[in-house]
């Protein structure tokens, strides 16, 4: 059984539809990428799925292992196992990055009736997880994002994932705003977590990333709807032929 | 469900938990305000002639002023005349020891939280516990008398050290400073009284836990500080009432005196009861705090968390006359629902050399008022004095108001004054990335709320730190779904 589907899911913003009918499958284990042109909706899917205010599903389900996400508030959401990583990940003020994560791992432990980690117990254990993806004590001192470099933010945000231990990952435009040095650490950081038991939709704009986090299944997306798909051969005759050719292209 | 509209999801008000009311007889006066009652309270306390003629004179005085308007708060005329102002526990004055404290009493300070068996008290903190209008016990007495500490209620420091009463009760607040301040003159009842002799580091925080229990009945203690030279004290306070319908009054008055080198840090944490969602009901807090820097190299600090009352009416500021001296005040002031605030302080530069230093977060949501106010004077002889401020206010929803009022007058050249002020809502982004992450939206806002006080709470003693950081969350519960 897939453990995220998503059947003919539509999607407005302020009253226009971006989405126009998205039918995804993932079964466990599989990372599929979703590539496409700027506005083609790609992160309205992302943000439709982890259910941002302002995106209105008018048809459609997304199911994550049988639940119907989109009956759930947005935390329950991520409580069910799904994770969203920001192509904008946000500033908080005051927060520190250690105090956020302990927050958001034991609201997680207390959900699944699990006892809550004290702060010690919590500190081994992200520090653990932070020194493989070269987040240091300095950054984890820091409020969450704040004065954060592009690179610092996404492996914090992967930090996060990989702290979550979440069923479905969702990345959005993780290499945006990366240089390549930060690109390959990000990825090895993707990678590290990719488990038999986990699936990953890959959300990005360059072809680039696809060369370090290789996926089972591409997809193109324009104009609202997935209009090709096929393996990771795809990504390279996307890099020769670029979107021109799929823009505006009926399904 | 993503489609429901915030406002109607229902983890609404499981906020005020310290609405009871405790069942005890109390010693009440009639109603309403006179020479008569003025004489009342004052034989009620046994107190010395002097002290009843100088409450005679602020009840004089406050008949010939008017209650201020100028500050952004509306509420109806309150009617002095049907405010009982004093009501005591019966079972006499003064109980000797905590044997003799009403078992009551004692159960209603355990509901609250503290605890006044000194064996179970928290470590290092001594507890004066004031009830409506009297001080009903005093902890850990006997430990601080060895480094001559006195901590008492203020009725007991008349007839204990009644010189020190006189030499600094009103030097600092005069009598007829303001309405608020002269009503106290003439009326107050209980409040804490505390004397750090020379040289002395009081070995433990200082706590008073304040409580309004009885119906229609207004409380003005009166609070009193003395640090002599290189004395140094952190002071805290806490307080709570039963929700009722009608608004009740509160018009305290600090007095903090800091001779050459000493330290007062005065600590509050203030949860009134706040009214309903829609105004009914609430405290009236109208209050008047005030330190003297009067010493070389003297510090001053006020920190308030202030999250209750349906209003707040209340400017700690400090004085600062002795060369080098410093003052700081650290405020969290939250409003929600229908709740009012106008709170800031006053720094007063008097001699050389002398620093401020102003943080204030202002917290608005629902309906609610939030005002900062605050003066920062440098007079003439302040040479070299400094300023800073920094006034942060946070709206939550966009129905609620956050308004920042700084007024700068500088006599001399050298000072140095400097103002930052920034205004900024809490932002759906910030909400959806932390409700992604599996935070509810009340754990969200209370994370972020609790970032953005991060430099205020700091200055507070540890657990009063953690006590504030979750008032701060039940305050604003219901202010998003």
């Amino acid at each position: 059984m897939a453990l995220l589907q998503i059947e003919g899911l539509k999607v407005a913003v302020a009253g226009k539809e971006i989405l126009r009918g998205i039918d995804l499958e993932l079964v466990p284990g599989q990372v599929h990428a979703i590539m496409g042109p700027n506005g083609s909706g790609k992160s309205t899917l992302a943000y439709a799925i982890a259910g941002r205010e302002g995106y209105e599903v008018t048809g459609g389900r997304a199911l994550l292992d049988g639940t119907d996400l989109l009956e759930l508030e947005p935390e329950e959401r991520a409580r069910a196992g799904l994770f969203l990583a920001f192509q904008y990940p946000v500033e908080i003020a005051g927060v520190g990055g250690v105090t956020f994560l302990k927050t958001a791992y034991n609201a997680l432990r207390k959900e699944r009736g699990e006892s809550e980690l004290d702060a010690m117990q919590f500190l081994k254990l992200v520090r653990a997880k932070a020194t493989a993806l070269g987040v240091g004590d300095d950054m984890l001192k820091r409020a969450v994002n704040s004065g954060f470099s592009g690179g610092e933010k996404k492996r914090f945000e992967i930090l996060q994932m990989a702290l979550l231990e979440p069923r479905v990952a969702v990345l959005d435009e993780t290499d945006s705003g990366l240089d390549i040095d930060a690109l390959k650490v990000v990825a090895g950081g993707v990678n590290a977590l990719r488990s038999p038991t986990r699936s990953m939709l890959v959300i990005t704009h360059y072809q680039r990333l696809l060369d370090y986090i290789v996926p089972d299944v591409i997809h193109v997306m324009a104009a609202g709807r997935i209009v090709r798909s096929g393996g990771k051969e795809l990504a390279l005759e996307l890099e020769s032929t670029g979107y021109a050719a799929h823009a505006g292209a009926p399904a | 469900m993503a489609g429901v509209p915030r406002t109607q999801i229902p983890e609404l008000d499981r906020a005020y938990k310290y609405g009871f009311v405790t069942e005890i007889d109390e010693d009440r006066a009639p109603p309403g305000l006179s020479e008569d009652i003025v004489r009342f309270i004052s034989a009620k306390k046994g107190e010395p002639e002097w002290l009843t003629e100088w409450r005679l004179a602020a009840y004089r005085h406050w008949l010939k002023m008017t209650v201020p308007h100028w500050a952004r708060v509306n509420y109806p005329p309150v009617d002095f005349q049907d405010i009982t102002y004093y009501s005591a526990p019966k079972a006499g004055q003064g109980p000797k020891s905590l044997d003799e404290v009403d078992p009551q009493l004692l159960a209603t300070y355990e509901k609250l939280g503290v605890p006044l068996h000194e064996r179970a008290i928290l470590a290092g903190v001594a507890v004066d516990a004031v009830f409506d209008s009297v001080s009903v016990a005093t902890t850990y007495k006997a430990r601080l008398e060895q480094d001559g500490i006195i901590f008492c209620s203020m009725s007991e420091a008349v007839k204990r050290c009644p010189d020190l009463v006189r030499r600094y009760l009103g030097s600092v607040v005069p009598p007829g400073d303001n309405f608020y301040a002269a009503l106290n003159s003439a009326v107050f009842t209980d409040g804490s009284f505390v004397f750090i002799p020379k040289g002395v580091r009081c070995p433990m925080e200082l706590s008073t836990y304040f409580r309004i229990n009885a119906a229609k009945t207004g409380q003005f203690e009166r609070t009193l500080i003395i640090a002599e030279a290189g004395a140094v004290v952190s002071y805290l306070e806490g307080c709570t009432a039963p929700k009722r319908d009608e608004n009740q009054l509160h018009a305290a008055v600090v007095e903090l005196i800091a001779l050459d080198e000493a330290e007062i840090k005065y600590s509050t944490v203030q949860n009134w009861y706040p009214g309903d969602e829609n105004g009914k009901g609430g405290i009236y807090n109208f209050v008047t705090k005030r330190g003297a820097c009067r010493g070389r190299r003297s510090k001053i600090m006020w920190t308030q968390v202030e999250t209750g009352s349906a209003i707040t009416w209340k400017y700690p500021s400090c004085i600062l006359e002795g060369e080098g001296s410093v003052g700081e005040f650290y405020s969290v002031a939250v409003t929600n629902h229908a709740q009012q605030a106008d709170t800031g302080t006053k720094m007063i530069h008097i001699g050389r050399d002398t620093r401020s230093r102003i943080v204030s977060k202002g917290i608005s949501a629902g309906r609610a008022d939030n005002t900062y106010r605050g003066l920062v004077r440098v007079g003439t002889l302040a040479d070299r004095a400094r300023n800073h401020t920094q006034c942060d206010s946070l709206l939550i929803g966009d129905r609620c108001g956050a308004h920042t009022v700084p007024y700068i007058e500088s006599k001399n050249a050298s000072a140095r004054i400097e103002h930052e002020a920034t205004t900024s809502k809490i932002g759906e982004d910030q909400l959806f990335y932390c409700r992604q992450r599996g935070l509810k939206p009340e754990d969200a806002v209370a994370l972020i709320v609790n970032g953005f006080c991060r430099e205020v709470l700091q200055t507070l003693p540890m657990e009063f730190a953690v006590e504030a950081q979750k008032l701060l969350g039940v305050s604003l519960e219901g202010s998003v779904g």
